[in-house]
C-alpha cells in the first residue's frame, strides 16, 4: 500500500507538468481549432532563454519569468506574423495546423544551430536529490515544487478564465468568433494572449523539467507528446480536462512503470491516446463539437 | 482550349504529343544517368526514387483523400523490418518487398479504422501515436529489431555485369516508375474520384452514394503499402537497420515532402521527393539549419502559393503557354 502510494504521489509530480503542457495546447485548440504542434518546441526555445540568462549570473527568479514572457512574446509574434496574414488568405484549418508544424521546425533548427545539440544541465534552486520524508512517503524537493508549480499555475489560469473580465472576454472569443467581434471585444487581442499564455505555461513546465531530464534542442518532445495525450484524454476543448488528463496520465505511467515494466512505460500514453480516440473521442470531461451540413 | 470530349480522353495520362516527348526526355535522361560515371548522382538520385514512392502514397492519403496523417515512420519501420527478417529468413527479394507493402498495408488498415469517426486534428494525433508507438516498441523489443547490433539486410547484388550500385539505382527507377503509374492511374479511375469527393465533402460524398469506409481505407491501405515498399528499399539500400531511422522526425520529414511538392499531385509528390532529400545535400556543413528551410519553406509555400512547386510549375507552364497574353 505504501508502495502504491509511493507511486502515485511520484506520479503526480509529473502528471502537473503534463497537465501544464496540456492546458497550453487546450487554451489554444479551445480558442482558435488549432492543435499547436510547435508547443514543445516553443517551450524548449524558452528553456534555453533560461538557461542563459542563468548564464548571465542574472538570479534565477528574475531570468524564469523573463524566460516565460520571451516564450509568449515568441507565440504572440508567430499568432500576428504568421497565423493572421494566413486567415487573411483562408487557410483551410488543416493548413493552420500545417503553419504550427513548419513553426516547430524553424524552432528546432534554430535551437540545434544557436545553443548546439550537445546536452547541458540547467542550474535549479530546487534539488532533486534533497528527500523529504512524510509518513514513510518520500518526494524530492524538485518533486514537490513541480506539483506546487503545477497547481499553482493551473489554479491561477483557472481564476483568470472564470473571474475575469478577460477571461470573459477569452470564453466569449472561443464560443463564438462573430458574436464576440460584434459586442466590440477585440478578439485578435484576445486569441493572440490566448497563444501567449499557452506558450507561457509551456515555458514553465519546461523550467520545471529540465533539471530532471537533460537540456538539449529535442527534450521537450516527449513531454509535449505527453501533454498531447494528456489534452486528449481529459478532453481537448476543456480546461479542467486537460488538469485532469495530466494528473491521471502521470498516476498511470508511474503505475504502469512500477507494477507491469518500466520499458513499456513512455508507450502507455500512445495506448491511451487510441484508445480514448476509438472510444470516447470528445475525452472525459469534453464536449463535442456538433457538425452541420 | 483543353476540351475533353470523351470519357476515354479523360482517362488518357498524356494528353499532348509534346507532354509525352518531355517525359520521355526525362526518362532518357535518367536512364543516361549512371553512365557519367558520378557516384555520389546516381546514389542521391536513388534515395530520390525510393522516396518518391512513398511520398506519392502519402498524397494520395493527405492530399486527394484529405485525411491527415502523422504516421509515417511507423508505416516505413514495419515494412523495413518485414522485409528485413523476410531477407534474413531466405525468402525471394519480391516476395520480401510484396511482405512488406502488404503488412504495412494492413497496418494501414488498422490504423485507418479510427479515421472513420475522427476528423482532422484528432486523426492527426491518433496517427502520430502509432507512429511513435511503432518507434518505442522498436527501441524495447530486441527480437524485431535485432537489439543493439541493429539488423543487417543483405543488399541487392550486382546484375547484368553492373555495378551493384547502378543494379539498385534502375532497380528503384523501374519501381519508381511502375508506381508512379499505379498513382495516377489510381487517381483517374473510380477510386481517385472517390478520394477526391471525401475530401472535397465527406457527407455530400456519402449521399452521392460513395462507400466511405471503404474508401477511406482504402487510401489508407494504399498509402501505407507505398510506405512499407519505401521502407523495404530503404533497408536495401543502406543495409541495415536501427530504430533510430524512424522517429518521428522522419514522419515529418515526408510530410514536408507532400505540403512542399504540393498537396493533390503526383508529379508534385516527386519533386517534394526531390526537395527534402537534396537540400540536406545542398546545405551539407550547416545540418542544423535543415529544419528551418524546411519551416520556411512550409509557411512560404502555405501563405502565399498552397499548391505547392506543381501549383508554380503549373502556373509557369500556363504564363508561357498563353505567352503573349496574359
Amino acid at each position: 500500500m505504501r508502495q502504491f502510494m509511493q507511486y502515485v504521489i511520484s506520479g503526480l509530480a509529473t502528471g502537473s507538468i503534463y497537465a501544464l503542457v496540456a492546458l497550453g495546447l487546450a487554451l489554444i485548440y479551445r480558442s482558435t481549432r488549432i492543435l499547436n504542434f510547435a508547443h514543445g518546441d516553443m517551450a524548449t526555445a524558452g528553456t534555453f532563454v533560461a538557461f542563459s540568462l542563468l548564464g548571465m549570473n542574472l538570479a534565477p527568479i528574475i531570468s524564469f519569468p523573463l524566460a516565460i514572457l520571451s516564450g509568449s512574446a515568441l507565440a504572440m509574434l508567430f499568432y500576428f506574423a504568421i497565423l493572421v496574414p494566413a486567415q487573411r488568405r483562408n487557410a483551410t484549418p488543416l493548413g493552420q495546423i500545417i503553419l504550427t508544424v513548419g513553426l516547430g521546425l524553424i524552432l528546432q533548427g534554430l535551437i540545434s544551430y544557436l545553443w548546439g545539440t550537445d546536452t547541458k544541465t540547467l542550474t535549479f534552486p530546487l534539488s532533486d536529490t534533497k528527500l523529504w520524508r512524510f509518513q514513510g512517503l518520500v518526494i524530492s524537493e524538485l518533486g514537490l515544487g513541480t506539483f506546487v508549480i503545477g497547481l499553482l499555475g493551473s489554479g491561477l489560469l483557472y481564476l483568470l478564465v472564470q473571474k475575469t473580465r478577460l477571461g470573459i472576454a477569452m470564453r466569449a472569443t472561443s464560443e463564438n468568433l462573430q458574436a464576440a467581434q460584434t459586442l466590440g471585444i477585440p478578439t485578435r487581442m484576445i486569441l493572440s494572449l490566448a497563444w501567449g499564455l499557452a506558450a507561457g505555461l509551456s515555458v514553465l513546465a519546461g523550467i520545471f523539467l529540465a533539471p530532471a531530464l537533460l537540456l538539449d534542442p529535442f527534450f521537450m518532445l516527449e513531454p509535449f507528446l505527453k501533454g498531447f495525450a494528456a489534452a486528449i484524454l481529459g478532453g481537448l476543448n476543456s480546461l479542467p480536462g486537460a488538469i485532469v488528463g495530466g494528473l491521471i496520465l502521470g498516476v498511470a505511467e508511474s503505475l504502469a512503470g512500477g507494477y507491469i515494466t518500466i520499458a513499456f512505460k513512455n508507450t502507455l500514453a500512445f495506448l491511451i491516446i487510441i484508445v480514448i480516440l476509438m472510444v470516447r473521442h470528445e475525452g472525459l470531461l469534453g464536449t463535442e463539437f456538433k457538425e452541420r451540413v | 482550349m483543353d476540351l475533353t470530349e470523351s470519357y476515354r480522353e479523360e482517362l488518357r495520362l498524356i494528353r499532348k504529343p509534346w507532354t509525352g516527348a518531355g517525359i520521355g526526355l526525362v526518362v532518357l535522361a535518367l536512364l543516361v544517368i549512371p553512365w557519367l560515371k558520378m557516384d555520389y548522382l546516381v546514389y542521391m538520385a536513388t534515395v530520390v526514387f525510393i522516396y518518391a514512392i512513398g511520398v506519392q502514397g502519402q498524397n494520395i492519403l493527405i492530399g486527394y483523400t484529405g485525411q491527415i496523417s502523422f504516421g509515417q515512420a511507423g508505416f516505413l519501420a514495419i515494412g523495413a523490418y518485414t522485409f528485413g527478417h523476410a531477407s534474413a529468413l531466405g525468402i525471394p527479394l519480391p516476395l520480401g518487398l510484396l511482405a512488406a507493402g502488404a503488412l504495412a498495408g494492413i497496418f494501414g488498415v488498422i490504423v485507418g479504422f479510427p479515421s472513420l469517426r475522427l476528423k482532422g486534428p484528432y486523426l492527426a494525433i491518433a496517427t502520430m501515436g502509432f507512429g511513435i508507438a511503432v518507434y518505442q516498441i522498436l527501441l524495447n523489443s530486441e527480437v524485431i529489431s535485432g537489439g543493439r547490433m541493429g539488423l543487417m539486410v543483405k543488399k541487392l547484388p550486382a546484375l547484368f555485369g553492373l555495378t551493384q550500385q547502378v543494379t539498385f539505382y534502375y532497380f528503384t527507377l523501374l519501381l519508381a516508375l511502375i508506381f508512379t503509374l499505379i498513382s495516377y492511374n489510381t487517381i483517374s479511375s473510380y477510386a481517385g474520384r472517390a478520394f477526391i469527393a471525401i475530401r472535397d465533402n465527406d457527407i455530400a460524398a456519402e449521399a452521392m452514394g460513395v462507400n466511405l469506409a471503404r474508401y477511406k481505407l482504402l487510401s489508407f491501405a494504399m498509402s501505407s503499402f507505398y510506405m512499407g515498399l519505401q521502407g523495404a528499399l530503404y533497408s536495401l539500400l543502406i543495409g541495415f537497420l536501427e530504430p533510430n531511422l524512424f522517429t518521428f522526425m522522419e514522419s515529418v520529414t515526408i510530410f514536408v515532402a507532400v505540403i512542399i511538392g504540393g498537396l493533390a499531385s503526383i508529379g508534385g509528390s516527386i519533386m517534394g521527393a526531390a526537395f527534402v532529400i537534396l537540400v540536406p545535400q545542398v546545405l551539407g556543413a550547416m545540418k542544423e539549419l535543415v529544419p528551418v528551410i524546411f519551416g520556411v519553406t512550409i509557411l512560404i509555400i502555405l501563405i502565399f502559393e498552397p499548391q505547392g512547386i506543381a501549383g508554380r510549375w503549373l502556373k509557369i507552364r500556363l504564363y508561357f503557354r498563353n505567352w503573349p497574353f496574359r
